[in-house]
């Protein structure tokens, strides 16, 4: 089974009905995955914190939901974040290609990636990050953390973790 | 009319459905006007009321109305053509437009000058939009909640505010009850 496959297999296993992207090429196999996936609605947002509103409303119309977006989304998104998702204690399983790591040819991407984990951490967002093939092992569980605990989690996935670009 | 008038108007419409409010003022008067437990009352981040009602509304099967400001949708623009690309018949969006940014103190928007958020709504794709007069909005919001076809309503009224406390309810207990709400509609 292919990782991108993995994932959606595991958003599924853990009730998750409502995905919502903003996209990323190294996102691009598990968007399609997730398009392709009959028991997940796919609703493509135009920018991380309305796809942050989206899920929060489909979160108390009884859906499980998650977001796949860019590091780059958490400059977008700090306010909802901590506005909506964390001042109200929703889950929110958030997908994350960690761009600007190593193997990273496009050296703007890297501005973001030295405050990526500085950010989640600063915000107090169980982080995860999935950097050698094999660690998407620990997807199901993540999962069921973020449902347990009511709070936004990341998972950070590297270039290396997907090899390369 | 002003907002508060509106909303005033169409409280007892509103009463029986799933409702969205928008952060501030809008909240602070619904809350203080007629607060139902179906109602979820954002406390922040501006923007995101038709984002979070789109959620709900394809989550479940009961009519959803999220209530914005132009001020606010001008904020969150993308929701436009998420919400006509994904279409939910059980939504509504009612855009209460009076050309200003009510809750800081009522700053001219663009929506009071040359941008029509009717025209917008309609250029993004959304195909049932109404634009009407702020003493038309009652009637307006109760044939589109018994047409069950989403509807985007453009409500064209004054600016100007009156005086309401602010929220002080905690924002799990707003979360809490409106979730019951959702689940006790739709047994």
């Amino acid at each position: 089974m292919s990782v991108s496959k993995k994932i959606v297999t595991d958003f599924v296993a853990n009730g998750i009905e409502f995905v919502t992207t903003v996209p990323c090429k190294q996102l691009g196999g598990v968007i399609d995955a997730v398009e392709k996936e009959p028991s997940i609605y796919h609703i493509p947002s135009n920018k991380e914190d309305e796809g942050m509103g989206l899920c929060a409303g489909a979160f108390m119309g009884g859906k499980r939901p998650a977001i796949i977006m860019q590091n780059t989304a958490i400059g977008v998104t700090i306010n909802t974040l901590v506005t909506l998702t964390q001042f109200y204690r929703m889950p929110l399983p958030m997908l994350i290609s960690y761009r600007g790591e190593l193997k990273e040819p496009v050296a703007c991407q890297v501005e973001m990636a030295v405050h990526t984990k500085a950010l989640l951490n600063q915000l107090n967002i169980p982080t995860y990050h999935f950097h050698k093939p094999g660690d998407e092992q620990e997807l199901d569980a993540i999962l069921k953390y973020t449902f347990m605990c009511n709070k936004p989690v990341a998972i950070l996935t590297d270039a290396t973790f997907w090899g390369g670009y | 009319m002003i907002r508060s008038e509106i909303i005033r108007d169409i409280a007892p419409i509103l009463r029986d459905q799933l409702v969205v409010c928008n952060i501030g003022l809008p909240s602070q008067e619904l809350h203080l006007i007629d607060d139902q437990a179906s109602t979820f009352y954002m406390l922040g981040t501006m923007g995101l009321s038709s984002s979070i009602g789109l959620g709900v509304a394809l989550a479940q099967q009961k009519t959803v109305i999220s209530i914005d400001g132009d001020g606010s949708v001008l904020t969150n623009l993308g929701t436009l053509p998420t919400i006509a690309n994904n279409v939910a018949d059980n939504f509504i969006l009612l855009i209460i437009d009076n050309g200003s940014y009510g809750s800081t103190g009522d700053q001219p928007t663009y929506a009071g000058k040359k941008t029509s958020l009717t025209a917008v709504a309609r250029a993004c794709g959304c195909e049932n939009v109404i634009e009407c007069k702020a003493e038309d909005t009652g009637d307006v919001l109760q044939s589109a909640i018994d047409n069950k076809i989403m509807t985007v309503i453009v409500s064209k009224c004054e600016s100007g505010n009156i005086k309401v406390p602010v929220i002080t309810k905690d924002p799990v207990v707003i979360r809490d009850r409106f979730m019951t709400e959702v689940a006790r509609l739709n047994e």
